[in-house]
């Protein structure tokens, strides 16, 4: 390590945002008045001032090489006088003065392999987390799965067709990093097989009180084996979210056999009509099958599919099924209903069905 | 074998179809980084094995910093010696994740000569993520990146990288400055980014609008959320207009309204505002003719989180109505009160959330000095087991007596 400086410079924080805004933004800023979506993935906003400025958003697998962030700051400098910006869900954004330049940059875009679309009654990118692309608890890949399915439904990013917006995202365990619990789908990585501890490991690498703290259903207890301080597992009680192995990695639950993706649905963020909402359970396990995961895309279209056919329009997709009903909802997806779509963990009983609202 | 291009059979079917293929970044990279070679051909085994090759991380960071940095080091460090130490550095993102071409290249070339080339842009939380390098690379990128103006973001147990929506630079509903209230808040709260103290994370998001495109009501344990309290702005041509051009208005607009405080008689859409829940359908169904009202500021709330450790949370309110005015004082000095009772009476990994549902939000708001309103509840409670704290003893002549 080299040695402190008292000049050693710390805590300077981000670079000011400003610096970054094109003149035409700090012109407008605070005075948009309004915007239009001119076609799929691209918009106008128009200022008080009269002045225009065009956005158009691409695609990204979010992993980005530098290659190709040098390739989008070329199209910057062709088209946008340097600037661009990305969105909250890893698109790119490019912001451009002039009309003319739309069509060229989509078409450079289309070079680079990077499709326009994600604004509107569309798909955006999947938010997803790391996998085993770079993650310790992953119950399966993130980057992968997210290509697979949107190689499956890019016409739904590329076109404005659905009823309403609709937004996927993807974890690859509990720990849900990419906050998937509240996307119209959320494809989440389980694990289904309790952790197993080594018991001559544990002791040297974890603090044992903090290890049985760790569990949010008290499954873990302090033990001696063969004479080693170590832990147990009550495996009756273990619900897998691998809290345990985040604070102990003498507790592994990854496992080939038993690992795999559930699918949840329902959920949204924005307060339009109705209030956020969690996504529910609507498959609890498809298999792990890489390279493209064939089980959870035809899932995932067949959950999309349904939607778009019978939501009316601007209904997301929570929204549609509270109309219709979670009943209705598990008949017309054709998923079976099982005894893990009922809830059991705290406060279970809040979500029991109590009134005769039923179709049958 | 490692600094050969692996063979990836299994990857490689990712690089087909029309989506962009993450396979096809590591590539790139990897025709000039062996991280990002040997990356290749450990992935390809995950994809054979159906497993991860990662353990988690030991402490390792820069100097002066206690998070921001990420260890990870691969399992089958023999057969992988250029990924057997890959850390990641979580890099604090300008507000808005608005960028010139020229800063961009300059991270670019530090990722080019000390780290893997390849990266997030961005993380959930919202940094730029620079994926994978070696311990001795670590101090080396920091130097370079505070030569461009870069500083590191958070990790471990404090605050989080801020992250906001685009807000007034390029959306005209935004109630407030979202970017100058992310930026400030990230500058007064350097020193809680990067030395982690607390008993776990603490994320603020800043979205302009009840749109919330930051996701922060279920991203953050603080949630600063745009909002008006008057009239919504109606341009009463600009409705009929979009009539004209086909929006079946009572379909669309009026029947969607959560309050059904709307009407529309075919020339005038009315709406009372009294009722109005600020949910933003019908001003963003037709962004011309309506806008949220003059009167903005923000709903702040508390306490949104994933899953682990006591189970998901969305955020609470806590403030119905503040107006954002820097320098935010009233919000940082109820921030710093929230820290103070967390840091005093929280477990170790309870998110704030999960400290509210355990102490009672009650019992959190009198600890706060905070004022109950009826804006914090979708209802009153229904379960009778009531925590009266004061009655009255039969000798009692003056009144009240607490309770013993
Ligand atoms: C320790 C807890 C409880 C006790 C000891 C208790 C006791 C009783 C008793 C003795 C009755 C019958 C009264 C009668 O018919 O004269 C009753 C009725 C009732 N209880 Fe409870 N109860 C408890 C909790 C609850 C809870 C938690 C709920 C609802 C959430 C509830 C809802 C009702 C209702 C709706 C009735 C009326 C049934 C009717 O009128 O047909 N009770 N309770
Ligand atoms: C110790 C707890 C409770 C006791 C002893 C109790 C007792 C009773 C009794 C005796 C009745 C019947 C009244 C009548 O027939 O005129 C009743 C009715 C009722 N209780 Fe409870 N109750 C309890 C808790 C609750 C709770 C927690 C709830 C709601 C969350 C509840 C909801 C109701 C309702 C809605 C009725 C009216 C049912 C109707 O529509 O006829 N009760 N309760
Ligand atoms: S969701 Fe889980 S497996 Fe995925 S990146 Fe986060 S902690 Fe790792
Ligand atoms: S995985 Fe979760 S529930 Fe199971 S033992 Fe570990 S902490 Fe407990
Ligand atoms: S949250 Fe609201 S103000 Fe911010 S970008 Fe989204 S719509 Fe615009
Ligand atoms: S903002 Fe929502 S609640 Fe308010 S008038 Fe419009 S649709 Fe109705």
């Amino acid at each position: 390590m080299a040695e402190a400086t008292t000049e050693r410079r710390t805590d300077y924080g981000p670079p000011h945002y400003e610096q970054f805004l094109p003149p035409i933004i700090k012109e407008n800023y605070g005075k948009w008045k309004y915007h239009e979506i001119l076609k799929p993935g691209v918009m106008v906003h128009v200022s008080e001032t009269g002045a225009q400025l065009f956005t158009v958003r691409a695609g990204s697998s979010r992993l980005l090489s530098i290659d190709k962030i040098r390739m989008y700051c070329d199209l910057a400098d062709k088209y946008c006088g340097g600037y661009l910006r990305f969105t909250s869900r890893h698109n790119v954004e490019f912001l451009l003065t002039d009309r003319a330049h739309i069509e060229p940059l989509i078409a450079d875009l289309a070079k680079l392999g990077h499709p326009v679309g994600g604004i509107g009654n569309s798909i955006s990118s999947i938010v997803h987390t790391q996998g085993w692309v770079h993650c310790h608890s992953a119950a399966t890949d993130a980057s992968g799965v997210v290509k697979a399915v949107m190689d499956e439904l890019i016409g739904h990013f590329t076109h404005t067709d659905l009823p309403g917006k609709l937004r996927i995202a993807l974890a690859c365990c509990l720990n849900m990093c990419g906050a998937v619990h509240c996307s119209d789908i959320a494809i989440l990585g389980i694990h289904r097989r309790p952790p197993r501890v080594d018991h001559s490991r544990l002791k040297k690498t974890c603090e044992i009180p903090n290890v049985s703290a760790s569990c949010p259903t008290a499954a873990i207890r302090p033990t001696v084996i063969d004479g080693l301080e170590t832990v147990e597992v009550i495996e009756e009680r273990c619900m897998f979210c691998a809290n345990c192995y985040t604070v102990c990695p003498a507790m592994p639950l990854n496992n080939p056999l038993n690992d795999g993706v559930s699918i949840w649905v329902g959920g949204k963020v924005s307060n339009a009509r109705h209030e956020p909402m969690f996504s529910k359970l609507a498959i609890p396990y498809l298999p792990n099958t890489p390279p493209r995961w064939p089980e959870v895309t035809e899932a995932v279209r067949n959950l999309v599919e349904l939607w778009a056919k019978n939501a009316r329009k601007y209904e997301r997709m929570g929204e549609w099924i509270e109309r219709i009903g979670w009943p209705k909802f598990f008949r017309m997806a054709g998923i079976e209903f099982r005894k893990e779509h009922i809830d059991d963990f705290k406060h279970a009983g809040l979500t029991f069905k109590r009134s005769t609202h039923l179709t049958f | 074998m490692a600094s050969e291009f692996p063979n990836t059979p299994m990857l490689d079917e990712l690089e087909k179809g029309q989506w962009p293929s993450f396979v096809t970044e590591i590539k790139m990279a990897a025709k000039r980084s062996p991280m990002s070679r040997d990356l290749l051909g450990l992935l390809e085994r995950s994809y054979r094995e159906r497993i991860g090759h990662w353990k988690h991380g030991g402490i390792v960071g820069v100097m002066g910093y206690g998070g921001g940095v990420i260890g990870r080091y691969s399992d089958l460090p023999e057969e992988f010696p250029n990924i057997s130490h890959f850390h990641t550095m979580r890099i604090n993102q300008p507000a808005g994740w608005f960028y010139t071409s020229q800063a961009l290249r300059s991270i670019c070339d530090i990722w080019e000569k000390r780290g893997s080339g390849l990266t997030n842009m961005h993380g959930s939380t919202g940094d730029i993520i620079l994926l994978g390098t070696k311990t001795d690379e670590l101090e080396p990128v920091f130097l370079e990146l505070q030569k461009i103006d870069f500083d590191i973001g958070g990790s471990g147990s404090d605050v989080r990288t801020p992250s906001c929506c685009c807000g007034k630079a390029r959306c005209e509903w935004a109630c407030y400055d979202t970017m100058n209230a992310c930026y400030d808040f990230t500058m007064t709260f350097q020193d809680e980014l990067h030395r982690p103290a607390f008993p776990y994370k603490f994320k603020f998001k800043f979205s302009g609008c009840p749109n919330d495109c930051v996701a922060s009501i279920a991203r953050s344990d603080m949630s600063i959320i745009g909002i008006w309290r008057d009239n919504i702005q109606i341009d009463q041509n600009a409705v009929r207009e979009y009539a004209q051009k086909g929006m079946d208005i009572r379909a669309d607009v009026v029947e969607n309204c959560p309050a059904k405080c709307m009407d529309w008689d075919g020339q005038k859409l009315t709406i009372d505002n009294s009722y109005c829940r600020k949910c933003m359908h019908c001003i963003n169904a037709m962004p011309k003719a309506l806008a949220p009202g003059k009167d903005r500021g923000a709903t702040v709330l508390l306490g949104s989180k994933a899953p682990i450790v006591e189970g998901a949370l969305l955020s609470s309110v806590i403030i119905p109505f503040i107006k954002m005015e820097p320098p935010y004082q009233e919000i940082k000095d109820l921030v710093q009160k929230i820290w103070d009772i967390w840091c005093e009476e929280g477990k170790n990994r309870e998110r704030i959330g999960e400290f509210v549902q355990r102490v009672g939000l009650g019992n959190f708001l009198e600890a706060l000095e905070v004022e109950p309103v009826a804006e914090m509840v979708a209802h009153p409670r229904e379960n009778p087991y009531v925590f009266y704290e004061e009655y009255f003893e039969e000798d009692d002549a003056e009144g009240e007596t607490e309770k013993g």
